[in-house]
């Protein structure tokens, strides 16, 4: 108990150096968990990517199509339960700085399965039944206030031209983590007047959506559909969501890693300025170190006394980061909403701010410690007066 | 035929020198010498002379170059790092020059340290604690940090603490000479008592003659060396 008087009395005994080293801390923290988090986005599509659901497009690239008549060999591969398509549409709403995703799909069945989008049934359906309509997230309906029934025009960049579509449905997600800033319109009406205007573009999708009847036939579902197309004028490439997901992370690898360097930077930064508060500190005491050790305390009390002070000062600044982390990552959330689909602290970010935090108090410990422990007693002594 | 009683410090032809960059100093050369049982012990000399190494090599907070030295039968050069802190924390009571209290800790808690490396529990030490404050006549300024009091009360927390684990020897560095003259004479009263009362074994380094008149011997040493004895 008076051991552990000493640590925390001697962590608050220079109040200001505490202060500022705890506020460094909470910084570093703050910034720590929001670039975890901001990678934890980044990979949001992979985590929500369904296990029972295949992506097939074609071999060469996602850019090039694949024929509509495939629909119905895909749905006669063994393990394939229901089979949907869609387009990258590519479609900008005013001005190229409103980006979201929008695709044309297959309106009858592309939403059955994804079941993270909940549409109220009576908005489906006015959805399907009209062949202008669409359906958007609820963040991207929210950020430019739309309503079900509004007009919306969409300027084509892959399909030229003005398209008029009808708000018919704004979709809620069913986890936190589902993407609410997608939109979506009919693939046959993009289809319908690609026959009229550009025929040798109509009757091809981006991609098949398939959903399989169990989770471990995945693999070898996913072979044999690319088996049934062997040799055939576009090979396909099917592979499961997560995968194509991860195809569009690896594409921005670079930004990620960078990040993730930044986040550890963050860390070694503030570890360097702790451990360097925590030698200054160490200098002052080893004069008390000295007269500890004359005492009979060993080494383990010293480590005792100058890693429970490091740790104090960085758990406490840890703690006060994470706090700040939350309205930090509302704050981002609501503002970037249109960016980020959803911006949450995910458990797994906590454990890794309080290991920082743990690994910053030792490092900032070691060196004091060894200094404390190692010196030579009469010349500790000496340094009183 | 009456038996000679084994001293309580036996030093046998000790050495110590430092080096300075890469010349070696002599410090203590050769020194002999034997302290009884609740003797009082003042060491006087130069500054330079050596009697603060003396001192600390038989307080076991520096080892020798050669030589014996025993402390109540126990050969302490020959101790391992850790051994030596477990002998000192149950051996020796140190009073210091600038009295090393910790500012961070009331008087109370100061001389309640050593005794966290006791096995008594924290009732008992709280007794002990109270007790050596009384007697150093500070039993109403226990809550005080070192910072609140003056520097007489302080070496008297810091005597407090040296006698708190009930010590074998008693070393004291210069324990006047950070104090006004009546501090400085109720300080060496109070070491006398000590040594008087409870026959504590007393060794002590001074230049002041007034405080090592209070000693009963006194050893002058000189470029490390033991001079003369004064009864």
């Amino acid at each position: 108990m008076l051991f552990l008087k000493l640590i925390l009395r001697n962590a608050l005994r220079h109040k200001l150096r505490s202060v500022l080293t705890v506020a460094g801390v909470a910084v570093a923290i703050v910034a720590f968990g929001l670039l975890r988090t901001l990678i934890g986005v980044w990979y949001l599509g992979v985590e929500g990517s369904s296990a029972t659901r295949l992506v097939t497009r074609n071999s060469i690239s996602l850019i090039f199509p694949l024929p509509i008549s495939y629909l119905e060999r895909i749905r006669q591969v063994p393990g394939v339960a229901e089979v949907t398509y869609g387009n990258w549409f590519g479609g900008i709403y005013i001005d190229r700085k409103n980006f979201f995703a929008n695709f044309a799909v297959n309106a009858d069945h592309y939403l059955d399965l994804y079941p993270e989008f909940v549409v109220p049934p009576e908005e489906l359906a006015a959805f399907r039944r009209d062949r202008r309509g669409a359906i958007a997230g609820e963040n991207l309906a929210a950020k430019f206030g739309w309503k079900v029934g509004d007009p919306i025009v969409l300027t084509g960049t892959i399909f030229p031209g003005q398209w008029n579509l009808v708000l018919r449905g704004i979709y809620r997600g069913a986890r936190p983590n589902t993407d609410r800033n997608q939109f979506f319109l009919h693939w046959d009406y993009v289809n319908e007047t690609l026959k009229q205007t550009t025929p040798r573009r109509a009757d091809q999708v981006g991609f098949y959506v398939i959903g399989v009847k169990r989770p471990e036939e995945a693999p070898a579902t996913a072979a044999a559909i690319d088996r049934s197309f062997t040799n055939s004028l576009a090979e396909t490439l099917t592979e499961t969501e997560k995968a194509f997901q991860l195809g569009f992370v690896a594409m921005t690898g670079a930004i990620v890693t960078a990040i993730r360097i930044v986040s550890y930077m963050v860390i070694v930064i503030i570890m360097v300025v702790t451990a360097n508060t925590m030698a200054m500190t160490a200098r002052e005491r080893l004069a008390e170190y000295a007269t500890l050790k004359t005492l009979g305390f060993g080494g383990g009390h010293l480590a005792l006394a100058i890693f429970g002070e490091s740790l104090s000062i960085a758990l406490c600044g840890a703690g006060l980061g994470i706090l700040l982390t939350y309205p930090a990552a509302d704050f981002i959330a609501s503002a970037l909403k249109q960016f980020f689909p959803a911006f949450h602290i995910a458990p797994s970010t906590l454990w890794l701010d309080l290991g920082a935090a743990l690994l910053i108090g030792l490092v900032g410990g070691i060196f004091p410690t060894w200094r404390a422990v190692t010196g030579n007693i009469v010349d500790g002594l000496r340094r009183i007066g | 035929m009456s038996e000679e009683p084994t001293p309580l410090v036996s030093i046998r032809n000790l050495s110590k020198s430092y080096w300075r960059g890469s010349q070696q100093v002599p410090v203590l050369e050769g020194i002999n010498l034997e302290i009884p049982q609740g003797e009082f012990l003042a060491l006087m000399g130069p500054s330079g002379s050596g009697k603060s190494t003396l001192l600390n090599l038989i307080a076991g907070l520096d080892q020798p170059d050669a030589g014996e030295l025993q402390v109540g039968g126990i050969e302490i050069s020959r101790l391992a790092e850790g051994d030596l802190a477990r002998w000192r924390a149950s051996h020796v009571g140190f009073i210091f020059q600038f009295y090393n209290l910790l500012p961070v800790l009331t008087a109370f808690e100061n001389v309640e340290l050593p005794l966290l490396l006791s096995p008594l529990k924290r009732r008992d030490r709280r007794d002990h604690v109270a007790l050596a404050l009384q007697l150093v006549g500070l039993a109403d300024r226990m809550d005080h940090y070192p910072g609140q009091l003056s520097g007489g009360q302080q070496q008297r927390v810091a005597i407090a603490r040296a006698l708190i684990t009930d010590p074998t020897i008693l070393v004291a560095d210069e324990p006047t000479g950070d104090l006004d003259r009546d501090s400085a004479q109720e300080i060496l009263d109070l070491v006398g008592r000590l040594n008087g009362e409870f026959g504590k074994t007393v060794i002590m380094v001074t230049h002041d003659p007034r405080a090592a008149e209070t000693a009963r011997v006194i050893r002058h040493l000189d470029k490390g060396v033991l001079t003369d004895v004064v009864p």
